[in-house]
């Protein structure tokens, strides 16, 4: 698997506009380059030294050497903060007629479309949110960027920050443990249950920029809420960095549902740590589509820690030119009646490679516990490339787990029959991926699978002869 | 009457192998042929061919659509010409509905009148609604999927329907469903070709000519009565004319 190509991706979807940033860092990383962003963000020492401990821990720890290639790297070509001094600096006249174009065949909808092209709300590293319906914030729920909420709700922030997922973990929860920015923070009281989709959009948007956001969900006992979270990413043709935290805590009886569709551009490597703690009858589902990126690893996490606690993570994967996309799941039973669910679906095309790479863990005394692995991989030509790397430690004689795994290729015949149906040969195949992929997608919501369909279709044009 | 399809002295093979050895084949606007045979003798792959399999070479001869050369044109070309290929065992499209076919096959036309338009044919076919939604043939019976090939037809109209053996693998009743819309289909001038091993599709479609394919070759052109023949006494008394053809 050659590394990435990093220059001069013809990204689609990419686009950039001008920077105005008030306070742009330099590149490279070092305690000084942490105490100012700690500085500028006002925070107290209890953060400060927070992100300065993780940056200890960042520097002693070895890059993840078991998964996709990273070599291509440079921390010390990564910008870490940026903040930009007027939030809507586009006008939507700016906004070149390739990219309204590309939202016109995407079917984005008009204020969807201002923001994807940074004309409204969200940009950089600071996330903005329309205003969460006054009713939800009656009634308790939080909803706002994670930095706003160390500010203004300090007590529930830092009895959750970092406890699914501490800085130790891995070496870039580390580096995002220093120098974190923006992301979500979702807290739902007991017993109240959402039932409009949060929605959050991050981008990256400056050159060289890292983007490292922190988003915190908790759900109170009995409590549910889905989260959503979008991104697009424009074209820049020195490598970025998008190394994410997520952690979600869902109490006794709660449901959380977390769904993501990244489509960043080629040059980006996505590597995030995401994890939840599942407690007694509570039910975790993520949604995690990989469509975009150079490189991605990414293994959204269930810890069922309570009897019946249920995880469910549904895995979507594509990789065309250049891309891999090493993603999969972790369940980890602690406890009796617990079960989990991974299915990871994954398409490779012109040379593309995907991965699966899976944990499975039940301890001693998870009675019955059931776990069921289905992963399934579609190979749209020789040059692509899949593999299944699946771990299981299994410590409990009455527990239950199944593993299916699936390789499979576009029949010549599939084609054949759309053809005689009057479908050319590219649409045949976006028809036949979109149909491989759609037991996931109608989990997605609907404008989400449409796009993703309609991203799919555009990627198998072209290459066909 | 003008040629619709016109096969002229057409052979092909499937990895090096030869099939087809020279057939000639003229199909009118609005008529009906049918085509039986031994098993192998070639009958599929004249149909295979003519849609433009891309693992089936043609090695000698040319194929016509109305005066149109089709030889190197693909599949979908031909198909937005007007034919269309009726499979004998059709595959199952996981995950593809008929919806999303017909909505990529007719161009995205309006959704809910598409929606309305495989409705009533599903309707009148027997076919439940729920196979709208749900992945082509996946799932489907033998019958099933027999039926849904014709209401994939009927939602195309073509100029040139080819049936590969729609009648095998059909009941009573399903066999009478489908023969009565293909015969009606030919009233409404749709040209047809039925693939079939058996008379009794010929019960419901009254053909204009009836050929008996063997090694490759259409050995016997006839009317009805060819068919009837054939029911009757098998393939065997054809067993002469074809070691003179290979003569």
């Amino acid at each position: 698997m050659p590394k990435p190509e990093l220059k001069n991706y013809k990204y689609k979807y990419g686009f950039f506009d001008k920077e105005k940033p008030v306070s742009t860092f330099q590149k490279g990383l070092s305690e000084n380059v942490v105490r100012e962003l700690s500085d500028i963000k006002n925070e107290d020492a209890w953060m400060r030294d927070f992100r300065l401990k993780s940056l200890r821990i960042f520097y002693e720890k070895k890059m993840p050497e078991w998964g996709a290639d990273l070599s291509g790297i440079d921390f010390n070509d990564i910008i870490y903060f940026v903040r930009p001094a007027e939030r809507q600096s586009v006008s939507w006249d700016e906004v070149p007629p390739y990219i309204k174009n590309t939202f016109e065949r995407l079917g984005i909808p008009e204020a969807e479309r201002k923001y994807l092209a940074g004309v409204s709300a969200q940009y950089d590293s600071e996330v903005v949110y329309n205003n969460i319906k006054c009713d939800w914030g009656k009634r308790g729920v939080i909803f706002c960027d994670t930095d706003t909420a160390y500010k203004k709700y300090p007590e529930i922030f830092k009895k959750y920050f970092g406890s699914v997922i501490p800085p130790a973990d891995n070496k870039l929860s580390a580096l995002n443990s220093a120098v974190w920015s923006g992301g979500s923070f979702v807290y739902v009281p007991a017993g109240v249950k959402v039932d409009v989709p949060l929605q959050a959009y991050f981008r990256i948007n400056a050159k060289n920029m890292g983007q490292f956001e922190r988003t915190l969900i908790i759900a109170e006992e009995g409590s549910s809420v889905h989260y959503i979270e979008g991104c697009t990413a424009p074209n820049y043709s020195t490598a970025s960095l998008h190394a994410a935290v997520v952690e979600i805590i869902a109490k006794k009886s709660s449901s959380v549902r977390y769904t993501t569709v990244q489509n960043w551009s080629k040059n980006v490597y996505n590597l995030v740590t995401k994890r939840a703690f599942v407690e007694e009858e509570a039910n975790v589902e993520w949604i995690d589509g990989n469509i975009g990126s150079g490189v991605t690893m990414k293994y959204p996490s269930v810890i069922l820690r309570g009897p019946k606690a249920r995880g469910s993570v549904l895995s979507l994967a594509y990789a065309g030119e250049g891309q891999h996309q090493d993603a999969g799941a972790k369940a980890i039973h602690l406890a009796p009646e617990t079960s989990s669910r991974i299915i990871s679906k994954s398409v490779a095309k012109d040379g593309g490679r995907t991965s699966y790479r899976g944990m499975v863990k039940i301890i001693k005394g998870a009675v019955n516990a059931k776990c069921k692995v289905v992963c399934d991989a579609l190979l749209l030509d020789e040059k692509s490339r899949s593999d299944t790397y699946p771990t299981m430690d299994v410590k409990e004689p009455r527990s239950t787990i199944e593993h299916e795994a699936y390789v499979s290729k576009v029949g010549e015949d599939k084609i054949f029959y759309l053809g005689s149906r009057g479908i050319k040969e590219s649409d045949a195949l976006g028809l036949l991926v979109s149909g491989f992929l759609s037991d996931l997608t109608r989990e997605l919501p609907m404008e989400y699978a449409a796009e993703l369909n309609h991203l799919l279709r555009l990627e198998m044009e072209g290459s066909i002869g | 009457m003008a040629a619709l399809l016109e096969v002229k002295n057409l052979s092909s093979s499937v990895e090096g192998k030869p099939i087809l050895g020279g057939i000639n084949l003229v199909v009118n606007k609005g008529e009906a042929h049918v085509i039986m045979g031994p098993n192998g003798s070639g009958k599929s792959t004249l149909a295979l061919c003519v849609m433009g399999h891309p693992s089936h070479k043609i090695e000698e001869g040319e194929i016509f659509f109305e005066n149109k050369k089709l030889n190197s044109l693909k599949p979908d070309e031909r198909a937005k010409l007007g034919i269309f290929l009726g499979f004998q065992n059709p595959l199952a499209l996981e995950g593809v509905s008929f919806f999303s076919l017909m909505q990529s096959a007719r161009n995205a036309p309006d959704i809910f009148e598409l929606r309305k338009n495989i409705s009533e044919k599903f309707l009148k076919l027997g076919l439940a609604d729920d196979f709208i939604m749900r992945g082509v043939n996946d799932g489907a019976s033998g019958g099933e999927r027999k039926k849904l090939e014709l209401a994939q037809m009927q939602m195309l109209e073509p100029k040139l329907a080819i049936f590969d053996e729609i009648d095998t693998g059909l009941d009573v009743d399903a066999l009478k469903k489908i023969g009565e819309e293909i015969a009606d289909l030919k009233n409404k001038g749709t040209a047809v070709i039925l693939i079939t091993h058996y008379q009794r599709i010929l019960n419901y479609v009254r053909p204009d000519k009836v050929h008996i394919m063997m090694a490759g070759r259409i050995v016997k052109s006839g009317g009805t009565d060819l068919a009837e023949k054939i029911n009757e006494s098998g393939y065997s008394y054809l067993k002469c004319p074809i070691e003179n053809a290979q003569a």
